[in-house]
């Protein structure tokens, strides 16, 4: 993407007041994306995002500048600029000589979003909004999203690292109204992949489209949801948001060193009962959290969080790792060339257990079982998470029963951890997610077995 | 600021005849530093460009975005959105903003000394922050964050129907988040900001103590039991639930089916003690604005009048849709189409304050946080459940304070189930300027 020897010169630039660590990060990102609402397809959007970030480390101070222009002298001065806000003491003229590293590429997108037609693209859409309209007359609204996006990315830093990668994302989504005696209700459904246009040979629009339909209209008879405490059953693929939010971001090692985590100082600790055991996986191929290389150059890897129960390690990025000697964990991810990276998840799962998933309702008297979550949200200095659940029931004497309106649950991550006393063996993934942290987003997935915790609170208006 | 103008209208130029173009240009410059144990953690200082091209042919709609303002990303802009209009499908509601005569409030948004101050100086507030906080009270363990940034901002839009608008502006902000050691060996935590047009007007002490107060009254904090106290919202989360409620009420989401408010202008949906509008054109509100994302000037759009609904907020499409005009409310970035929404909410004053709130409830809750706001509110049916921490009020005093608990409702209901309206107008670094509410009606859920 960029001729080494400039890159060269730009290190030695942004080393120029004394820096410890340079590191230069270009992006070049293409998107498509197209919408159909209010049965029509609209804005058909293309996008173009390129520059670079240079950060220049001097103790524990990070300088940071980005730039948009790529030339020889845009790059210089946005080094000069990330040198002066890092201001090290010492000067001079420091050589850097950055040498490819190979990392065998695990991404493979066969069939690549800019060779496929846009009227392809846009017949997914017609496609799925007609499905959806004729699950029932109850749908009177219909919105359908086509989203696709390669994303290039060189890193180069003054230790002479140099490595690149080439991301291919799709993602497709569909929203439904039903409009009913009770007002109205939603449902949403979504695929995403790290792959090309491929993806629509797995992933059928129109099953997706019905599915989504029925959602909402499963929702026009929900009652009320309870609130207060009780026994949660999450089904499969759903509860990767649960441990996302319950402990994934309090293993972050940016937030354990300022203390600001629940887990800090608790490593080798028994944090949760000895069913659970968390990945964290960015070699996942094709899953919506994967990549070759991670933001600041290093290959994903597969990192045991939790293993039955024990907490064994945290998650890393360049700087955190750097401070306490060791290698980073493959998890420092940034939005884009605009931002500084920090320690970020990519595909967080828990492994399968032995129970079957069935029995785990039927021994469930009554309480919720949730089939599909939304987003959620953690303090991670307190530990309290909340998460919504987008399509629950109730469990009533060990069975499933009726539909229940949406609402957020709220628990605490140590306290939870410690509650789940149930795990499926029907493995799945989750729906594609964007993670936010400090005002960055990046793609992650989730994924776990059916499980059960005996006690959380739900948000429900029903006393 | 007449570059961005210019480089829009020569890409304006290249408009074909039987098509019409309209394009957005925007450039910010950013400074953020974060501090943590007396150091700068970072500091990032940057320029960034972004430039939005839509062209409308037939009634079909095409888009084209760029990060850079480089020669070889910008040529093929309007030729791919041209290109993406030929797979849209013709809708009589595409189209521009037309002049429409409505006089622009002029509003000085721009403050030189975001430009003029050295950052040694915004350096300096940042680290006097994070001792501030440390500072206030001997229970503070740690500090998250204590963070300064600030913008300049310029953007440009233009068309080919004759609308050539520009703004620019600053705003400098300070914020921080704070942890306190609760007497059971946990963690509470509480944060507060601070923004204004320029540094000079940060109140470096206000923020500090705010974060402290706010994380020391949730000591010793448990689960809720469930049940149905009246809420207690002060001004700044009174803007926070009264945003979602001016959410719902964006024209596009009534042409679209989506609101539960549809067809329901000059019915009473809210309290009679409620009026509130949009009101971008108050120079005091942080999120005043001259002219709206499409250019056409912004001005004040009553929403609701005594417990009344009367209208919607509408930017050029949602207008089209219901046959009425544009109220000015486009809000949009370079990177898609604008949609309508609110800027600047604005409740008219009503009686009573915070305290006396409290002092006149048997059975309450004053609300100290509420989390999942992004995924525990639907915006077309209008329910909602998000996690709340919060004080207790027990016969008209503070009582124990909660955490871990949930609080749910549905918007439409929460609306005429509004208790009182108070005098205590605050304008908020959000730009609303709101009084604290008391709300019935709504469900409290703990494991207490």
């Amino acid at each position: 993407m960029l001729d080494h020897e400039l890159i060269n010169r730009t290190l030695s630039t942004a080393l120029r007041t004394g820096g410890e660590f340079a590191e230069v990060f270009v992006e070049d990102k293409r998107s498509s994306s197209a919408m159909l609402d209010d049965g029509r397809v609209e804005e058909l959007t293309s996008g173009r995002d390129r520059g670079a970030g240079i950060r220049v480390v001097v103790g524990d101070t990070t300088g940071f500048a980005h730039t948009a222009d790529l030339s020889e002298s845009g790059l210089a001065s946005a080094a000069d600029a990330a040198a002066a806000a890092a201001r090290g003491g010492g000067g001079g003229v420091r050589e850097v000589a950055v040498s490819p590293v190979e990392t065998p590429r695990t991404n493979s997108a066969r069939i690549a979003p800019e060779d496929v037609a846009k009227a392809t693209k846009v017949e997914l859409l017609s496609l799925a909004d007609a499905a959806a309209r004729s699950e029932d007359t109850a749908i009177t609204q219909v919105s359908a999203r086509y989203g696709d996006s390669r994303r290039r990315i060189l890193v180069a830093n003054s230790d002479g690292l140099l490595a690149e990668d080439d991301q291919v994302r799709t993602l497709f989504s569909v929203s439904c109204v039903a409009t009913g005696d009770t007002g109205l209700q939603t449902g949403r459904e979504s695929t995403g992949r790290t792959i090309g246009f491929e993806l629509f040979d797995e992933a059928d629009v129109e099953e997706m489209a019905r599915t989504t339909a029925a959602r909402a209209i499963t929702k026009l008879s929900a009652r009320p949801a309870p609130s207060g405490a009780m026994p949660v059953v999450v089904g499969p693929g759903g509860g990767g948001v649960l441990f996302h939010e319950a402990c994934g971001h309090g293993l972050e090692a940016d937030l354990v060193a300022k203390a600001a985590s629940v887990f800090a100082g608790r490593v080798g600790e028994e944090v949760a009962t000895p069913l659970v055991t968390l990945v964290d996986d960015g070699t996942m191929a094709g899953e919506w959290g994967h990549f070759t290389i991670d933001d600041e150059g290093r290959p994903a890897a597969h990192n045991v969080l939790i293993k039955d129960g024990v907490l064994t390690d945290y998650m890393w990025d360049h700087l955190r790792a750097r401070n306490e000697g060791r290698p980073s964990s493959g998890n420092g991810r940034r939005q884009s060339y605009q931002h500084l990276p920090m320690v970020r998840m990519t595909n967080t799962y828990i492994e399968n257990g032995d129970d079957d998933p069935a029995d785990i309702i039927s021994s469930t008297d009554s309480g919720v079982y949730v089939a599909q979550l939304g987003g959620g949200q953690v303090n991670t200095a307190t530990g309290d998470f909340v998460f919504g659940m987008t399509e629950a029931y109730l469990i009533e004497n060990g069975q499933i029963t009726e539909p229940i309106r949406e609402g957020n649950l709220i628990g605490n991550g140590p306290e939870v951890l410690n509650r789940i006393d149930a795990l499926g063996n029907d493995f799945a993934m989750g729906h594609p997610g964007t993670c936010g942290k400090d005002g960055q987003g990046v793609p992650v997935g989730d994924g776990t077995p059916t499980l059960r915790v005996t006690s959380l609170t739900i948000g429900g208006t029903a006393a | 600021m007449s570059d961005l103008t210019d480089l829009a209208r020569r890409i304006l130029g290249g408009a074909t005849e039987g098509e019409d173009v309209e394009v957005c240009v925007g450039r910010a410059v950013e400074t953020e530093v974060r501090v943590h144990g007396g150091e700068v953690e970072s500091l990032t200082v940057a320029e960034s460009h972004g430039i939005g091209v839509r062209v409308v042919v037939d009634g079909r709609e095409g888009l084209a975005h760029a990060g850079s303002f480089d020669a070889d990303v910008i040529d093929g802009l309007l030729v791919e959105a041209r290109d993406n209009a030929a797979f849209s499908e013709p809708d009589d509601r595409v189209g521009f903003a037309a002049p429409d005569g409505v006089t622009v409030t002029p509003v000085d948004r721009w403050d030189d000394s975001v430009a003029g101050t050295d950052v040694d100086d915004k350096i300096a507030l940042a680290i006097d922050l994070e001792a501030a906080v440390r500072a206030v009270d001997e229970r503070v363990r740690g500090v998250r964050a204590s963070i300064y940034g600030d913008t300049r901002s310029e953007s440009a839009v233009v068309n080919t129907l004759g609308i050539d608008a520009n703004t620019s502006a600053t705003v400098a902000s300070l914020s921080t988040s704070v942890l306190v050691d609760d007497i059971d060996g946990g963690t509470r935590t509480g944060g507060a900001v601070d923004a204004g047009r320029g540094p000079t007007s940060l109140d470096v002490g206000l923020v500090a103590d705010l974060a402290v107060t706010r994380a020391l009254q949730l000591i010793g904090a448990g689960p809720p039991s469930t049940g149905r106290p009246a809420v207690v919202l002060e001004p700044r989360f009174a803007a926070t639930v009264l945003g979602l409620v001016a959410g719902m009420l964006s024209g596009e989401r009534v042409v679209k089916g989506r609101s539960a408010f549809a067809d329901r202008v000059g019915d009473e949906v809210a309290a009679t003690g409620l009026s509130m509008a949009d009101d971008p054109t108050d120079v005091e509100s942080l999120s005043a604005a001259a002219t709206d994302g499409e250019g056409l000037a912004c001005r004040r759009v009553p929403l609701i009048e005594d417990g009344v609904l009367h209208g919607f907020l509408h930017d050029t499409r949602s207008a089209r849709g219901l046959g009425v005009s544009s109220t000015g409310s486009a809000l949009r970035s370079v990177r898609g189409t604008p949609s309508p929404g609110h800027r600047a909410l604005h409740v008219a004053s009503g009686h009573g304050d915070l305290e006396s709130f409290i002092a006149g409830i048997d059975d309450g809750l004053l609300v100290a946080s509420l989390q999942g706001l992004h995924s525990g509110v639907n915006a077309v049916s209008g329910d909602f459940s998000v996690g709340v921490e919060g004080v207790r009020i027990r016969d008209g005093v503070l009582a124990e304070p909660i955490r871990e608990g949930t609080l749910a409702g549905a918007i439409p209901r929460m609306l005429l189930d509004i208790a009182e309206v108070g005098s205590d107008l605050e304008m908020q670094s959000g730009g609303s300027l709101v009084p604290s509410l008391v709300l019935g009606g709504l469900t409290l859920g703990g494991g207490g």
